[in-house]
């Protein structure tokens, strides 16, 4: 008996150790790290909330922070806004081999680097690109114009990058929504936009939320999008804190940065999920 | 005074297949109207498009003489209660109930109402604020029939609602489904593969197979003068034995079975039916254990007990025909009379041929085992 359960701890160890480790080294270790680098003086290395009170003492940062928030959450109802016509027609309009080729449509950008898409863009935006010679050569336009290096076209990018965060849980739990619901509340004189607003959104809250955290915290967390597509005046958080590090070589202000960055985006998450009524535990079991 | 619903030759194809094949029929207003068929016979098709689902190929469907040709589901004075009820399982009972009206843009107390006194003729007046997944099978039976209630449709359609429920709440749900239906008065399409559940609430029950309706009929009707082959052997149990034809000394058609056995017939048929094969059907309860003699209509049959099956008021002997590898299926009154039949005996069983029809042989698929 004793034996027994010997063995079953150290087939146990043996799966969770390399978890733990990784889990420590990796993330825990390099975090408490930062955080201490956080709230200490560069050089000094004596404890201070200077750091911190930074962001608040110059607008410039909170400013960027507070357009990148908005920005994020544009992009994540956007997101929202376009992924539940597509989910449903990948789900409920298209049968058989067609969802798969549909799902594949969506997933085979992803194979590729983030860098890769969004030099895709740029070759089509750019003022010597495709779509401006396009433009050009039927006569729409005199002369090309540039279409990067705006707020329009960073968000597009954004958009384009996170969609499938969005599109595989909603197509999730629009797969569990049984047609005859559907059908039952037509049945009973709903319009189709009635439908959408009665049935459909409500059944897909739980997709949607999942979503949404998932494109919000990969938006506002993101670099390259909008730092190649949104040119000088599209300054992003994340941008802040490469500057402190790298051009500053601040490492204590661009740590603290970075922890404001996680505190506040789990905070408007909170907001919103209060807001909508929807409950973490729930959403993240389904 | 229009039908509350008339269906004339209406036809739907699935590419090379056709699922309804020019039904016809018409239902009185305040009537429960069953069309009875095994899985796969098409009736689903055909309650698909009378709630608008499914445009037809062809035909016409009229709602108290309205054509309802081109409009949609959500325009027509019809509900549908579907088989597995789709509640909405994101609403509470009373939300489920009121959203047709809410649809409507019905609003305020008028609406509150109107779904309490709903609740209260289906018998759950103080269920309004339980979610969907706190009912019973049999609750979430009713709430489903209430939803449509409350639009007052002209029509009421009912696929297998009952389907899902365990024998014993089906049999209870049965009886109140009619009582509901005569207490309401609005008319009701039934669509069941359980011709028992037809038969208990239906005024009128068609009889489909293969995309088309057998026969139309009452309950009673269908029971004791089916007009085919299929409608005898889907209604009610039947015994079919592979008859020949021919005629007797006497001039009567004459049913001969095994090569030995001759009935007599109540139907007459023309010389040219004997060289096809005919089956005779003989209801269970239409036979009876050890006639005696002297019946001048009585049929007998010499047969071996194989088994007893012993179900209280529902009890049956399997008897085999002598010499023959047939089986009969006979009903075994429980008044103790024949409490001395073992395994095994042989005994005489007879049918007046008054109860028996023949028809000719057809080879159709019986779904039933469903």
């Amino acid at each position: 008996m004793m034996k027994n359960r010997q063995h079953i701890k150290w087939g146990f160890l043996f799966f969770f150790l390399p978890v733990v480790l990784w889990l420590f080294l990796l993330i825990v270790l390099p975090h408490l790290e930062l955080l201490r680098l956080s709230f200490t003086k560069a050089n000094t290395g004596k404890l201070t909330l200077d750091n911190y009170l930074a962001f608040f003492r110059e607008p410039i940062y909170w400013l960027t922070f507070v357009r990148t928030a908005g920005y994020s959450i544009l992009v994540t109802f956007l997101v929202m806004i376009i992924s539940l016509p597509v989910s449903f027609y990948i789900s409920k309009m298209v049968k058989g081999r067609m969802t798969g080729a549909l799902m594949i449509f969506i997933l085979v950008p992803f194979w590729v680097s983030e860098l890769i898409r969004v030099y895709g863009w740029m070759i089509l935006l750019r003022e010597s690109g495709i779509l401006n010679h396009f433009l050009v050569s039927i006569g729409l336009f005199k002369e090309p114009v540039e279409m990067l290096y705006n707020d329009i076209s960073m968000i597009m990018g954004l958009v384009y990058t996170s969609m499938l965060f969005m599109v595989v849980p909603v197509i999730g739990v629009m797969d569990d929504l049984d047609n005859s619901i559907i059908e039952a509340a037509y049945d009973l004189g709903a319009s189709k936009m009635a439908i959408w607003r009665t049935i459909i959104i409500p059944h897909c809250a739980s997709g949607l939320v999942n979503g949404g955290i998932i494109v919000f915290m990969l938006v506002l967390g993101s670099y390259l999008t909008p730092n190649l597509m949104g040119g000088k005046n599209s300054l992003w958080f994340t941008e802040q804190i490469y500057n402190q590090i790298i051009l500053y070589f601040n490492w204590n202000q661009g740590a603290a940065f970075g922890f404001l960055l996680l505190a506040l985006s789990s905070l408007i998450i909170w907001i919103m999920l209060k807001l909508t009524k929807q409950n973490l535990k729930e959403v993240v079991k389904k | 005074m229009d039908s509350a619903l008339s269906v004339q030759n209406v036809t739907k194809r699935f590419g090379d297949f056709t699922a309804v094949d020019q039904v016809s029929f018409e239902v009185e207003d305040g009537k429960f109207f069953s069309i009875l068929g095994p899985s796969g016979c098409g009736k689903t098709t055909l309650l698909r498009m009378i709630a608008g689902f499914y445009k037809p190929d062809g035909g016409t469907l009229l709602f108290n003489g309205k054509n309802m040709d081109g409009v949609a589901p959500n325009k027509r004075p019809v509900n549908l209660v579907f088989q597995n009820l789709a509640l909405f399982p994101m609403m509470n009972v009373h939300e489920n109930i009121a959203f047709g009206l809410r649809r409507r843009g019905d609003k305020g107390p008028e609406v509150d109402k109107k779904v309490r006194s709903l609740l209260e003729r289906v018998g759950l007046p103080e269920s309004g604020k339980k979610q969907i997944s706190q009912l019973s099978g049999g609750q979430k039976q009713r709430i489903a029939i209430a939803r449509c209630l409350i639009m007052e449709p002209s029509v009421l359609l009912l696929d297998e609602p009952l389907g899902a429920l365990d024998a014993k709440l089906r049999e209870h749900m049965k009886v109140e489904l009619k009582t509901l239906q005569s207490q309401v008065g609005t008319t009701f399409v039934y669509i069941t593969h359980d011709q028992s559940e037809a038969m208990v609430m239906s005024d009128r029950v068609a009889v489909m197979n293969n995309g088309r309706f057998e026969q139309i009929g009452s309950p009673q009707e269908l029971y004791h003068e089916p007009k085919s082959s299929f409608v005898a052997q889907f209604v009610g149990n039947n015994n079919k034995l592979r008859v020949k034809l021919h005629r007797d000394a006497g001039g009567d058609t004459v049913a001969r079975y095994a090569d030995r056995y001759d009935f007599k017939l109540a139907q007459t048929f023309e010389e040219t039916s004997f060289s096809y094969e005919y089956d005779l059907f003989i209801r269970p309860e239409a036979v009876i254990i050890n006639p005696g003699e002297g019946r001048e209509t009585f049929q007998t049959l010499p047969v071996d007990v194989t088994s007893i099956l012993f179900d209280g008021g529902n009890s049956r002997l399997i008897v085999k025909p002598l010499g023959t590898d047939g089986e009969l299926v006979v009903a075994l009154p429980q008044t103790r009379q024949y409490d001395s039949i073992r395994s095994g005996d042989r005994i005489q069983v007879g049918w007046d041929l008054n109860k028996t029809i023949c028809f000719r042989r057809s080879d159709w698929k019986l779904y039933d085992e469903e």
